[in-house]
């Protein structure tokens, strides 16, 4: 017996309530369906929801409980010589009766028959526990059918129950993804006060170097670590620039291309052309431009007098920038399109040029779409990693200079948390720090996108 | 074919008057790709008159309109066939530029459209693309002409920066009418200027039309048979792609000829 047999029981269950509600409501009114306050099958949807929804209940509350409940009543089972161990070696204990109980190796050497007796205890629970719920589960969904259906009558509201208890799931559904994001931002909140208490909010916030290495030995040089994040957003800032400056206007020129020269036959092969570069794993623009982009600009530069690095922010920027044309394009050839067309016959009707029409009115009417889809493209920009830790580096240098090597928050991130590390040491910690400064940033730029792009829906509703 | 001999006969008297014929259309059809939405359409339209197109749903008054300015180049599957005759020149001929074009014939929608900027951007915006004022105070001028035309001053003449979008549905419209004013066409296609405006509005711009027929040609489809014998000097009946009957208004309105002309006035089918 497992739980997914005694959820295919209830489902069974569920489905038999329904053919008995849908039938019970016609016997009630001797097959005259109009004369039942709902259509026939709500009756068979409410005695459905009269079954599953206690089953549900209890089962999702078996699940939650079960280990901790089983666990406690093999400890109070256990002789006072086991059941008065420390914590710790209760934990153990506990393990070794659950492997046991399956079969499996322990870390005992001599397995005590006591062990044993619990292991035989705490497998019997297991099963007799899941026969219980299933006992429990039919019960309960038969009762539920069962009430349900002496309650249908002609006058019963049907429909307007079943409806609510649609609406309620649809809530909890809603909320999980709310709270799912509460929960992140808490967490973030949490660790950054944590890292806040070793290392003071100014330091980080304005603090000009960047050099998290904590010292083994409590005399070594830069014991504590440089935590100050502006390297990192300078960094993020000049990459993201560099990025845009790419993306911004090839994207436009070919979302212009698209919605206003292309004929149906092109635009229909560009766009998902175009759309396929936001499929590329991100990884492979990093290979890309860390193995021909990056030592392509320093040979250049040798040959132009000019030192660039062999990690630049500039080659980073550059395939970044390449990364994001389908998001600018895409859109704003989206937003371009959503241009009435009795626009383009207004201007045209004056004795536009096509260059005038697309420039002096298509181009404004568009404008705060195609704000939107640039900003959502800098989103996109600020949180791209992989790229950045190919090709422009891990040293933390502050420097407006495209061609030195520059890092950024999300890299950082990274290699804060790639390794073994302590959790609670300040180089760790630092990562939630990072993060929620990152989520600040993004999301200060996603709610300005989304006005943006809300402002433009009114205007042509 | 008997209709279109009616209509030589008539384009013949016309051209005998005192009228002048400002456009001229000779066996005009039009294919929206293999389908063909206008046969063989002659039509003489007179300038300094007001001529009204009417008929059924469907039966290619915009899409005749709309070939005046060659506003169906913009349509990928649309062609055009035939001559159209704008003051001697043939509009379809290889050397006419159609945003010259378009500028002499100016046009309305059937729905308001302004652009998305201020009420004197919109109708500056025809003068300044075609570089007609040469200074600021000028194009206020033109500005303040075109929207007294359009009886629109003095309701907008204190909010001149306000956008043009947040007019009321009749005031948009008349705004738009300034917008082809200023640009000084010479000839005004407008395509049920008033279907999206109610009765008052509707009466506005009808005194309006009868204004600016002064200065300008004006070409209108209507479903209105009052509003067509209200503004109109003469009215062409349209019908399945065929241009059925055109007379003096009140002719066609008490004694039309053709019987599906007759059938189309009072109602009887359409
Ligand atoms: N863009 C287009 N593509 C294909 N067919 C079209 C197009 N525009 C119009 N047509 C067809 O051409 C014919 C004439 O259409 P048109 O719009 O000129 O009619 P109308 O007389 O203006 O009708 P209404 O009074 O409803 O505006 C119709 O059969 C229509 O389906
Ligand atoms: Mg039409």
């Amino acid at each position: 017996m497992s739980f997914p047999v005694i959820l295919g029981v209830l489902v069974l269950l569920t489905i038999l309530g329904f053919f008995v509600g849908r039938s019970r409501a016609m016997g009630v009114v001797g097959g005259q369906a109009n004369q039942l306050h709902s259509r026939p099958h709500y009756y068979g949807h409410f005695i459905g929801a009269w079954c599953a929804i206690p089953g549900v209940l209890l089962f999702l509350a078996w699940v939650a409980l079960e280990t901790s409940v089983i666990e406690s009543m093999v400890i109070a089972s256990l002789p006072p010589n086991l059941a008065n161990l420390p914590q710790a070696e209760m934990n153990l204990l506990i393990n070794d009766i659950v492997n046991l109980s399956r079969g499996d190796v322990t870390s005992r050497a001599v397995v005590e028959t006591d062990v044993r007796a619990a292991a035989d205890f705490y497998a019997q629970l297991k099963s007799s526990s899941k026969t219980l719920l299933l006992a429990i589960t039919v019960v309960l969904a038969l009762a539920g059918m069962l009430f349900a259906r002496a309650r249908i009558a002609p006058d019963l509201r049907a429909r307007n129950r079943v409806e609510r208890v649609v609406m309620i799931i649809m809530i909890i559904c809603s909320t999980i993804a709310v709270l799912t994001t509460i929960g992140i931002v808490l967490s973030l909140v949490f660790e950054s006060l944590r890292f806040f208490q070793k290392v003071a909010p100014t330091d980080f916030i304005f603090g000009l170097e960047w050099s998290p290495q904590t010292a083994l030995r409590a005399d070594q040089v830069g014991a504590t670590g440089l935590f100050g994040a502006i390297p990192l957003l300078a960094g993020t800032m000049l990459i993201s620039f560099i990025a845009m400056c790419v993306a911004a206007p090839v994207g436009l020129m070919a979302a212009i291309y698209m919605s206003e020269y292309a004929p149906a036959k092109v635009r229909g092969a560009v766009k998902p052309a175009l759309e396929v570069l936001a499929g590329i794993p991100t990884v492979v623009y990093g290979f890309f431009a860390a193995l021909t982009v990056a030592p392509f600009f320093r040979d250049t530069g040798i040959e132009l007098g000019l030192v660039i690095s062999s990690e630049s922010a500039l080659a980073a920027g550059m395939v970044m920038g390449i990364m994001i044309i389908p998001f600018v394009s895409s859109l704003s050839d989206d937003v371009i399109s959503a241009v009435p067309q009795s626009l383009r016959e207004g201007a045209y009707g004056l004795g536009a040029t096509k260059s005038e029409t697309i420039k002096q009115v298509i181009l404004p009417a568009a404008l705060p779409g195609i704000v939107g889809s640039l900003l959502l493209a800098v989103s996109r920009a600020i949180g791209e990693t992989m790229i950045v830790v190919m090709a422009a580096g891990l040293a933390a240098n502050l420097t407006a200079n495209p061609f030195e090597a520059v890092t950024t928050v999300t890299v950082q991130i990274v290699t804060l948390l790639v390794g073994d590390q302590e959790f609670d040491s300040a180089k760790t910690l630092a990562a939630f720090a990072l993060g929620l400064i990152l989520f600040c940033v993004t999301l200060v730029l996603n709610i300005i996108a989304l006005s943006i792009v809300n402002k433009y829906r009114e205007q042509y509703d | 074919m008997n209709d279109s001999a009616t209509n030589e006969t008539q384009a013949g008297t016309d051209a005998a008057g005192d009228e002048k014929v400002k456009l001229l259309s000779r066996g005009v059809k039009v294919f929206y790709g293999d389908k063909q939405a206008l046969f063989d359409v002659d039509l003489d339209i007179n300038e300094n008159e007001v001529t009204a197109l009417i008929g059924p749903s469907g039966c290619g008054k915009s899409t005749y309109l709309r070939s005046l300015n060659r506003m169906n180049d913009t349509i990928d599957i649309c062609r055009v066939e035939g001559d159209i005759i704008l003051d001697g020149d043939n509009i379809y001929d290889k050397a006419v530029d159609v945003v010259h074009l378009r500028a002499r014939v100016g046009m309305v929608f059937q729905k308001p459209n302004p652009f998305p900027k201020s009420i004197y951007d919109n109708v500056a915006y025809g003068p300044r693309i075609h570089g007609i004022a040469t200074g600021k105070e000028e194009l206020d001028g033109i500005v303040q002409t075109a929207l007294e035309k359009a009886g629109l001053w003095t309701e907008v003449k204190d909010r001149l920066d306000a956008p043009g979008t947040g007019l009321s549905g009749g005031q948009q419209q008349r705004l738009c009418i300034a917008r082809a004013v200023a640009v000084s066409p010479e000839v005004i296609l407008m395509d049920e200027p008033c279907s999206a405006l109610d009765p008052i509005a509707t009466a506005k711009i009808e005194e309006l039309i009868d204004e600016l027929r002064e200065n300008f040609t004006i070409v209108i489809v209507t479903h209105s048979m009052q509003q067509a014998a209200r503004v109109s000097q003469k009215t062409a009946f349209f019908h399945l792609g065929y241009l059925v009957e055109v007379d003096e208004t009140e002719k066609m309105f008490t004694n039309p000829s053709d019987e599906r002309t007759q059938g189309y006035i009072t109602g009887r089918f359409g």
